[in-house]
């Protein structure tokens, strides 16, 4: 009898307070493309850590070709034929391709062979990439490239992803999934960590779904519709965001050929941009991350004022404003990072519920501040948007990603804004909870704040906007409505492929 | 293997010995350090850390430990708020020299006449020396984005060169005999900051301290200016995003920080030393790099931290008359001090891990 590439037995991994994995089982053939389905903290990541050999299981076996295997590091799972791509690129900007990738090989070979092998390997599998480019100036679909060509490099017989789409647009996508299915019929098994169930429905052959640590179910992704696997992952039935028809309100943002330098070398201008937005209004921003998002926030944010006439609100000219002026008047933000961006790590959930509110929660009595009164902000921000932790004393770092985001949102959210420009809203939010984040979002729109939400996931940005728009190197598309825009109009609008094709062979 | 993990969340037990943990292992190195000098450790240790508390002459240290620890403390709040927020200042002792200056130039004005406006006037002139002198990097720091620990290091060097100067010419003492200094402002009623309790070594400057303390207290838990220090130095990026604006806050800190420095010395200049001379500077804006840290930047930490450090100070000094150790020895054991400090407070943030390495 031939055995499965990979087989785990009743895989059990406990940190204290958790028990991360329970009893996990599951069975991998060679060239199968195996979807590993979860909410976040349901034990994927250390699943896969443990394959990989970063986290080592309290009990359970691996048997790999029916031989048991352990990695003791991932230099040994490597060893043993296992890649991963972290969802997290750990890539230099400042180095060349080629130079990156020597960086996470042992024995590199000298820089010229390897370019060859680089040139090789991105010829094979369709992953156009010249190994002399600098990092920093790369896509995040080339630097997701990069680090697939650096396992690719070891010949896997496992190729664990983690999340890879998010960052593509569905061309790059589409490519992606040829160059996974290319790899899938050499032999090469893939596991597919998603949460984007479509996606997980076109390409993987099977699935397991985890839920709280346990595997939950087994499905055949194609034969099963993403409404069944979610309700699956989440445990319950899912809330689809609803919304009563609304009204158009005034205009009360409006951007006037807003420009603004890179703040970096390895930033992006925002060039022209033109926008009209109304009250009790969703423009959704689409784009490929690195395309001026991070900018566009900033500069809406007043962390990066703007010239004169560029920005006006209600009529007023807000450009030349700062965070604090513009959040008196009503335009709050949200940024993407929120590890120290919109929350600073070392500081209790209470100062971080200061950095924001003082202001409009009259927080802030004359320059002397009012500590408890932010207490009661942080725990009523805690409370309504279900952010589990200790209490308002803990430090931001303590709380999981998913937690904060609830925090840092929810800070926002209850400070009534007039506008709202928010960026990736539920990156790695589980999906209950962002369900939740968006009916959040829905809501203010309904109240008549106008909202801008900036996101690389295309089916939030379709479920909650009105209009739609794209960034795509600092220029902002003209907007439109949202309704019946097609996925290939999207993939238009947020600048096609960038250079990419699929793979030929 | 040994590996260093960060902790989730600080320890706030750690961040509390750290202190304690640092002065005892500098006890015992430094008693290896005295030892390997051949003399006998625990009898250095306990010159430098008894007799000037509870020895035969007390008496006479007692006051010298608030007259030496006095300026330690008002520089080092200063450059705490700066440390606080990533705004380095290394050029204390430089606006301590102006601050000296401008005050003694002030009151040296006025001589011969008495009148209780001079000593005002003096204080007055003494913080806007040392703010003055601090501006010079903020300023640049903030227009040109130069490097203010650069600047305002360089700054100390040229303020010494005024310092020469002044004492050589123009705040000369006429009646001096040609010799280098200024007349003795211990002399002059008017502009004398003597103790205000005779024989207790509290003067002004000591006040000043004890208020900078408690005002810097109050600044950073209950001010929004406090608050922007904070957040700027975990989250510099958060700090913008909260509406920070990091220009005005160089140039507050920088400038608070020139400004207790000048007052220390132009309290010194007008109480302890007395007059303005080439070498009136003892590396008080230093050794307050090293009081800022050794407190933790917290106010109540520093006012400790300038007691200790003034009493190894004082103590240094006996050891070296009573037992002949070098000056270099006290000073190795000052450095050491810091150096233990900041390699026990790594702990509080993160811990050590003995075994095999997993991440989790």
């Amino acid at each position: 009898m031939t055995h499965p590439l990979l087989a785990l037995s009743s895989l059990t991994k406990a940190y204290p307070g958790v028990v991360a994995n329970d009893d996990v089982s599951l069975t991998i053939a060679p060239g199968e493309v195996h979807a590993l389905l979860g909410e976040n903290g349901a034990g994927k990541s250390t699943l896969v850590k443990m394959i990989y050999g970063l986290v080592k299981p309290d009990s359970g076996q691996m048997h790999m070709h029916g031989a048991p295997f352990m990695p003791a590091e991932p230099r040994a799972a490597r060893a043993a034929g296992v890649g991963m791509v972290f969802q997290h690129f750990s890539l230099f900007d400042a180095m060349s391709v080629a130079e990156n990738i020597a960086l996470g090989m042992e024995n590199a070979p000298k820089l010229g062979a390897l370019s060859a092998q680089i040139s090789a390997v991105s010829q094979t599998y369709g992953l156009p990439l010249s190994p002399d480019r600098i990092v920093g100036d790369l896509s995040a679909g080339e630097r997701q490239r990069v680090e697939i060509i650096r396992c690719l490099l070891q010949e896997p017989k496992l190729l664990i992803m983690d999340e890879p789409t998010s960052v593509l647009t569905p061309q790059e996508v589409e490519i992606l999934f040829e160059t996974l299915r290319k790899l899938s019929a050499e032999g090469t098994a893939i596991l597919y960590i998603s949460h984007k169930l479509e996606e997980i429905r076109t390409l993987c052959d099977s699935a397991t779904i985890l839920r709280l640590g346990k595997v939950v179910g087994h499905c055949t992704p194609r034969e099963t519709t993403a409404r069944d696997m979610a309700e699956m992952m989440v445990g319950k039935l899912l809330q689809t965001p609803t919304r009563a028809g609304h009204a158009e309100g005034d205009v009360v943002l409006k951007l006037t050929g807003l420009s603004a330098p890179a703040p970096n070398a390895f930033g992006i201008a925002l060039k022209q941009i033109d926008l009209e937005l109304c009250a009790g209004e969703v423009l959704g921003i689409g784009g490929v991350a690195g395309n001026g998002q991070d900018e566009l926030l900033a500069a809406l944010s007043g962390e990066r004022p703007s010239a004169r006439g560029m920005i006006e609100y209600r009529g007023d000219d807000i450009g030349p404003l700062g965070p604090t002026a513009r959040r008196k008047l009503g335009v709050l933000a949200a940024p993407e990072e929120r590890m120290g961006h919109a929350a600073a790590p070392d500081m209790s959930l209470t100062e971080n519920a200061m950095l924001t509110g003082a202001v409009r929660q009259g927080l802030d009595k004359g320059g002397f501040l009012d500590w408890p009164a932010a207490t009661r902000f942080a725990e009523a921000v805690i409370e309504r948007f279900d952010v589990r932790t200790p209490g308002p004393s803990a430090a931001a770092r303590s709380l999981s990603g998913g937690n904060l985001q609830k925090f840092v949102i929810g800070r926002e959210v209850m400070q009534r804004p007039e506008v709202f420009v928010v960026n990736q809203p539920t990156w790695g939010v589980d999906a209950s909870a962002a369900a939740a984040i968006r009916q959040a979002l829905l809501d203010l729109a309904q109240n008549g704040t106008a909202l801008i939400v900036i996101s690389q996931d295309l089916d939030e940005l379709m479920e909650i906007s009105d209009r739609f728009a794209a960034l795509n190197e600092g220029r902002l598309t003209a907007p439109r409505a949202a309704q019946g825009i097609t996925v290939e109009e999207i993939g238009l609008m947020m600048g096609g492929a960038h250079g990419m094709e699929v793979a030929h062979v | 293997m040994i590996a260093v993990v960060k902790r989730p969340e600080p320890s706030r037990a750690f961040a509390m010995a750290a202190p304690l943990l640092a002065v005892l292992a500098t006890m015992f190195f430094g008693g290896v350090l005295f030892a390997f000098l051949g003399k006998d450790p625990l009898d250095a240790i306990a010159t430098i850390f008894w007799e000037p508390l509870f020895g035969e002459f007390a008496f006479f240290y007692r006051p010298q430990l608030l007259i030496k620890g006095a300026p330690l403390v008002l520089i080092a709040i200063g450059l705490s708020l700066g440390f606080k927020a990533g705004i380095w200042n290394i050029g204390a002792e430089g606006q301590y020299i102006m601050g000296a200056l401008f005050g003694a130039g002030v009151g040296l004005a006025f001589y011969p006449m008495e009148s209780f406006v001079i000593f005002p006037l003096m204080v007055l002139a003494g913080a806007f020396g040392g703010w003055v002198w601090a501006m010079i990097p903020a300023v640049l720091k903030v227009n040109f984005g130069t490097n203010e620990i650069l600047v305002s290091l360089m700054l100390v060097y040229v303020a010494e060169q005024f310092l020469a100067s002044m004492s050589l010419g123009l705040l000369r003492n006429p009646e001096g005999m040609g010799f280098p200094g200024s007349r003795n402002l211990q002399q002059y009623t008017s502009a004398h900051n003597g103790d205000l309790v005779a024989g207790s070594g509290m003067h002004w400057g000591v006040v000043a301290a004890f208020i900078a303390v408690i005002f810097a207290y109050v600044l950073l838990a209950r001010h929004r200016l406090g608050f922007a220090i904070r957040v700027t130095g975990d989250a510099p990026r958060a700090a913008a995003f909260s509406g920070v604006n990091p220009a005005r806050l160089v140039l507050f800190c920088l400038g608070a920080s020139g400004l207790l420095a000048g007052l220390a010395g132009m309290f010194e200049v007008s109480g302890p030393a007395g007059q303005v001379t080439i070498d009136f500077n003892v590396g008080y804006g230093f050794t307050a790099i090293i009081v800022a840290f050794l407190g933790r930047l917290h106010p109540v930490g520093i006012l400790l931290a300038g007691g200790l450090m003034a009493l190894t100070y004082i103590g240094g000094d006996i050891a070296q008359s009573q037992m002949g150790l070098p000056a270099a020895a006290i000073q190795v054991f000052q450095g050491m001090l810091l150096f233990f400090l900041l390699a026990f407070d790594l702990f509080s943030n993160y811990r050590l891990r003995f075994g095999r390495a997993e991440v989790a």
